[in-house]
């Protein structure tokens, strides 16, 4: 096989592509469609519960027609982290969503599935042979840290998706998975050199977000032969330039020159990019071997809240903002200080130090207007509720000097004001644990539509 | 005799995001590739700069990255609170990169 061609619809599933954009890339005759689902972006509410980060409409929007254009073409279409966290909770419910498509749409193909789950078990024993390393994170991992998680999974690398290759499935749907896996398989299964298979993975799992103009919701075709790949985007108006792609490499990493993956790392400091028509060629890029880690993720519940939205626009009020946030604090832990330990009191304030907290470097402003958000984080909803009812009506009532406004200091935005958020969720695994099978922990099931 | 310009009127691109949950990482890139040699060869931006500006205590935890094929400087922070945990005030850390318009280059 003198060249592999990969058609990815868009950064992640569930984001909408325009369809005729899709079908311009399927003319190209792909030999597979791949496409990330999921994402940590959206926080660890979604690993926490378990739960898809996109609505079901626009996932089946959005596999429907990916489902009917690998049909007619008879090519794998292979979908990573389904959907969200890539749980198996999110997967299940993804492989629903696919089944009902085949029902209503008469499709008949064969599935396979891996989860990405990891017991507790497994990362209790790891820990005990000290195969767990602290990253990111900086905070080594406990057994009590694993004990009090919610989910846990695993990052999976090319290898279980090139072993459910094997058995020839027109449709793998998988749970958590290195983002460029779903990419790379197929090319590193018929030989191509695996740092450019994965370094074009890289650059297609965020679908035409590499491009001139940059687009994450349009399709996107790779095309890998020996020394070198192609990135193109499908829209004719877009075009991958040196300067897009290198720019691209930037994005949501933390070093541009080096990739950390499953079984090593990239190397992208003699990566050439280079200009060929609408697209770029690539080579260069090389694969540096090392202990197989898979990257875990877990998130443990830490509580639950309920907040309050106001503004403040009177401007002796405005003035005394820090005076009322310190008493109203001040006084909410004194009225419940039999609960101490079970909560904790947050204000937001917006027009003043709400996005960049301790870091914001305008000081000496006077804004007219500010926008103040209460929050309480308790042990129970009910109680967080309670405290939250309490912290408002006191923000509200509370009196400052100089006020002249004494019939309330809020502009409360909503009946109900204290508005339950449900549960709060924290990433406490982010986590290499080192293992001798890339592929053990990671069952594949085989099933006819 | 070189003078400084506000670091906004040389780079077309200054943002932030969410590199994994526990970092930040954001990136300047300059207009032209000799705006970001000034840029690079000036030493504005170093790891002392970035931990003051962002109140890190340890400035080693700064990550600075020169990418010559992009024109552009990296800067990777670690979070105080992870992404989306109790304290966090921006889950896709979208919006980190605000500090970095106060920066002067001389060229």
């Amino acid at each position: 096989m003198d060249e592999i061609r990969i058609l990815t619809p868009n950064g992640s599933i569930g984001s909408g592509f325009p369809e005729e954009l899709f079908a311009e890339g399927m003319k190209r005759n792909p030999q597979a469609i791949a496409v990330d689902a999921g994402s940590t972006d959206p926080g660890p509410y979604f690993l926490g519960k378990g739960l898809s980060i996109s609505n079901k409409r626009m996932i089946k929007r959005d596999l429907e027609i990916l489902l009917l254009a690998r049909d007619k073409n008879n090519i794998p279409l292979l979908v990573g982290s389904a959907c969200g966290p890539g749980t198996r909770s999110t997967l299940e419910w993804t492989v629903n969503i696919v089944k009902e498509i085949a029902r209503e749409k008469n499709l008949h193909f064969k599935l396979a599935t891996i989860p990405g789950d990891i017991s507790k078990e497994f990362l209790k024993n790891a820990l005990k042979q000290g195969k767990v390393r602290t990253f990111e994170s900086a905070k080594a991992l406990t057994v009590e840290e694993v004990d009090r998680t919610a989910n846990i999974v695993a990052q999976m690398g090319v290898e279980p998706f090139i072993e459910a290759l094997k058995s020839k499935p027109d449709v793998i749907i998988a749970g958590r998975a290195y983002d460029p896996a779903m990419m790379a398989a197929l090319p590193i299964m018929h030989g191509f050199d695996e740092a450019l298979a994965e370094h074009m993975g890289k650059i297609l799992e965020c679908g035409s977000m590499a491009a001139e103009p940059s687009s994450g919701f349009e399709p996107i075709l790779g095309t890998i032969r020996k020394g070198y790949f192609l990135v193109e985007p499908m829209n004719p108006k877009s075009k991958c330039t040196p300067k897009s792609v290198a720019d691209h490499s930037l994005y949501e990493e933390c070093n541009p020159f080096k990739a950390g993956l499953p079984g090593g790392s990239l190397d992208l400091s003699q990566t050439i990019f280079e200009q060929t028509g609408r697209m770029t060629r690539v080579s260069g890029t090389k694969f540096v071997k090392d202990t197989y880690t898979l990257k875990v993720e877990g998130a443990a519940k830490v509580g639950y809240r309920t907040v309050f939205i106001s503004g403040v626009r009177d401007p002796i009020m405005i003035s005394q903002i820090d005076y009322l946030i310190d008493e109203v604090t001040k006084n909410t832990k004194a009225f419940f200080r039999d609960v101490a330990e079970d909560f904790q009191i947050l204000f937001h304030i917006y027009g003043k130090n709400g996005v960049l907290g301790k870091a914001e470097y305008i000081k000496d402003v006077k804004p007219f207007e500010l926008g103040l958000i209460g929050e309480v984080v308790a042990k129970t909803q009910e109680l967080a509720s309670t405290i939250c009812g309490y912290l408002s009506h006191l923000s509200m009532h509370l009196d400052y000097p100089g006020c002249k406004a004494t019939a309330g200091n809020l502009a409360m935005l909503y009946s109900p004001e204290n508005i339950d958020a449900g549960e709060v969720f924290e990433f406490n695994i982010y986590h290499l644990v080192e293992v001798e099978s890339p592929i053990a922990l990671f069952p594949i099931s085989f099933e006819e539509i | 005799m070189a003078k400084p310009v506000n670091i906004a009127d040389i780079a077309t691109i200054i943002r932030s995001k969410n590199a994994k949950p526990f970092l930040f990482t954001m990136d300047i890139f300059f207009d032209n590739l000799e705006h970001y040699e000034k840029a690079v060869k000036s030493g504005v931006i170093n790891k002392k700069l970035i931990a003051g500006m962002y109140q890190l205590e340890d400035e080693e935890k700064v990550e600075i990255y020169n990418f010559a094929q992009a024109w552009a400087i990296k800067i990777t922070i670690p979070r105080a609170v992870a992404s989306g945990g109790i304290g966090d005030t921006d889950i896709y850390g979208a919006q980190q990169h605000a500090p970095l318009y106060s920066l002067k280059i001389p060229i």
